[in-house]
């Protein structure tokens, strides 16, 4: 049986909602810290998908560093590292502006140090911006990347 | 049940480098068969590292995470036979589970 049945047979069975889903990991202590992705995987563009991941007014910010090359050979792996130099910062998120939906990933980075590297799909040339959640504030930073041939599969 | 992860967990100082490759396909949903059907979105939604039994991390993942994805992050406050865990779960609802001591 998957653990979303075993959970909602808990709750049936008088275990508190809020625990059983905690223990499953769908909602833990400190949630407000993340992005909300309820549907931020299904919108293009940059402005769409901020939209959907809750960001209001996000400043460019030199203390957000994008490590990832000028130009990717191969499309489907492209290595991008998030790193970020905010103080408090509690969670990062990678988009890629011209992917068929813009958001790659998010991460709460509250208990490690606030850096990621990652591998991501690239459609084609394309900004990758980062946006780092810091203190209930929202930061961001752009590169862009040239790829000779495209990740997608399409 | 998928394949291992491979999980290297290097301390340097109190702080662990992890790294991670999985086994996974990461299918995007975008691509055709020879049929010209779309073969289905398939790929890991969510992450979570622990170390110790707390969580340090968590991610939420699209398809366009690269297949059989790395990821490295460092982990503050750690010691030499500490344990982390790195579990996936995937679209379909499949999960893995993998772990590895701090060295």
């Amino acid at each position: 049986m998957n653990q979303t049945r075993r959970t909602a047979l808990q709750v049936a069975g008088g275990m508190g909602a809020y625990a059983a889903l905690v223990s499953i990991g769908l909602f833990r202590p400190g949630q407000a810290h993340a992005f909300d992705v309820s549907s931020a995987f299904k919108t293009q563009g940059i402005a769409a998908t901020l939209e959907a991941l809750g960001v209001q007014g996000a400043t460019e910010s030199a203390e957000v560093v994008i490590n990832a090359p000028d130009i990717a050979e191969n499309g489907a792996v492209v290595p991008v590292g998030v790193d970020s130099r905010i103080p408090g910062t509690e969670a990062i998120a990678l988009l890629v502006e011209k992917n068929p939906n813009a958001l790659a990933g998010t991460y709460d980075v509250s208990g490690i140090e606030p850096r990621i590297n990652m591998r991501i799909k690239m459609g084609q040339s394309s900004d990758v911006v980062a946006v780092v959640r810091a203190n209930g504030k929202y930061y961001m930073a752009r590169k862009e990347i040239k790829v000779t041939l495209g990740g997608c599969g399409g | 049940m998928a394949d291992p992860m491979k999980i290297r967990a290097k301390l340097d100082g109190d702080v662990a480098d992890v790294r991670v490759l999985m086994a996974h396909e990461m299918e995007t949903g975008q691509r055709k068969d020879a049929s010209g059907n779309v073969i289905p979105a398939w790929y890991i939604s969510e992450v979570k590292a622990e170390l110790n039994g707390k969580t340090v991390m968590k991610a939420n993942w699209g398809p366009a995470i690269a297949k059989n994805p790395y990821m490295q992050f460092n982990v503050p406050g750690a010691k030499a036979g500490d344990k982390i865990v790195i579990t996936w779960v995937d679209n379909r609802g499949d999960t893995r589970t993998d772990e590895a001591i701090i060295k």
